[in-house]
């Protein structure tokens, strides 16, 4: 499928009815899925016939797209009900039911030092290498307590993908990703800078639009050293 | 959802960790359907190393799914054997019905082929 055709099926996906601030419900816009998913096949082969993880799945954007790019299995996996109510009528929308499901789950809870979020490892671990590629637009961390939530997510993708993970994440966080991403004995390079388009969605944005520059990261695990 | 999936399901409540009891989670009520997808082998055979194969058998089992007792030496070249595997994980739903651990018999609620992996806060 061409980048164009993919971007304008991208375009009948549903989005979120009432987005939920303390979530950082904001979509993922068909422009930038369809680049994310047509980079991640053509340049790489990530994702024709591969087992496909979406964390912090929302109304389904991401997964429709690898389903669309050839995926043979999609797991989209989101907290929140309303969101996953939405992609489920976008995946029979788009008729992929046989390629992309949902699951509702929290990857996170706060630690036992509250204040802190940590991975729930319990349901995190036995995932652990069962994906191909994951690909997630996680939330940023800017709401109270969510603190580090960014890291986490990429830190659970690179658990549960062999390959490579796809994550769209704030452009000041990416030296501190950089380095996250080696110790994990990950390679991250940055595909794409962009600047996100966040429209007045919320009753307390007081501007019109606000741009928040955001780096595409592609990591995969560091080859080893013979 | 599908096998493929709850295959990776362990029951994550707090201090439950009898790891003979907690995986696979049992179905209680569940209703399936068949949904027919398109076969690929190299992706089958690619996913044959990542399940485990005891915990998929006993689920296979309890829902009267068809599926042999041993992996071929040389799945690649076994139609039936891979027949058999693509209906059961990727082809069988569970559509609604709960899953149980044996462990500590906490339920997880499946509702239109969407499984809820959320805790109450004592949970956790």
């Amino acid at each position: 499928m061409k980048l164009k055709q993919l971007e304008g099926y991208l375009g009948e996906v549903a989005a979120f009815k009432n987005p939920k601030v303390q979530l950082e419900q904001y979509p993922t816009t068909a422009h930038l899925a369809a680049r994310v998913l047509y980079t991640a096949e053509s340049t790489f082969g990530d994702i024709d016939g591969k087992a496909v993880v979406d964390l912090g799945c929302g109304c389904g954007m991401l997964s429709i797209a690898a389903a669309m790019m050839g995926a043979c299995s999609v797991v989209g996996i989101d907290v929140d009900s309303d969101a996953l109510e939405i992609a489920q009528e976008n995946i029979e929308e788009f008729e992929v039911e046989e390629v992309v499901e949902l699951m509702q789950a929290s990857l996170c809870h706060e630690a036992a030092s509250a204040g802190s979020l940590e991975l729930d490892n319990q349901l995190v671990t036995p995932m652990k290498g069962k994906f191909d590629t994951a690909i997630l637009n996680p939330p940023f961390g800017t709401k109270p307590g969510n603190k580090g939530i960014d890291v986490l997510f990429l830190q659970a993708a690179c658990s549960m993908a062999t390959g490579a993970v796809y994550s769209l994440h704030k452009t000041s966080t990416r030296d501190y990703l950089v380095k996250k991403a080696e110790s994990w004995g990950f390679e991250c390079d940055v595909l794409a800078e962009l600047k996100f388009d966040v429209p007045m969605m919320y009753k307390f944005h007081k501007k019109k639009a606000v741009d928040i520059e955001v780096d595409l990261l592609r990591l995969q695990p560091k080859r080893k050293q013979v | 959802m599908r096998l493929i999936t709850h295959n990776m399901l362990k029951c994550h409540v707090k201090n439950c960790d009898n790891p003979d009891k907690q995986f696979p989670l049992r179905f209680k009520g569940a209703e399936l359907e068949q949904v027919e997808a398109e076969r690929n082998d190299e992706f089958l055979v690619r996913m044959i190393p990542r399940l485990d194969w005891r915990a998929l058998l006993v689920t296979a089992k309890e829902l009267g799914i068809e599926l042999p007792e041993n992996i071929p030496e040389d799945p690649e070249n076994d139609d039936a054997f891979l027949q058999a595997l693509h209906t059961a994980i990727l082809e069988t739903h569970v559509k609604e019905g709960t899953m149980v651990c044996n462990g500590c018999n906490h339920e997880y609620k499946i509702t239109k082929g969407i499984p809820n992996m959320l805790l109450a806060e004592h949970e956790i």
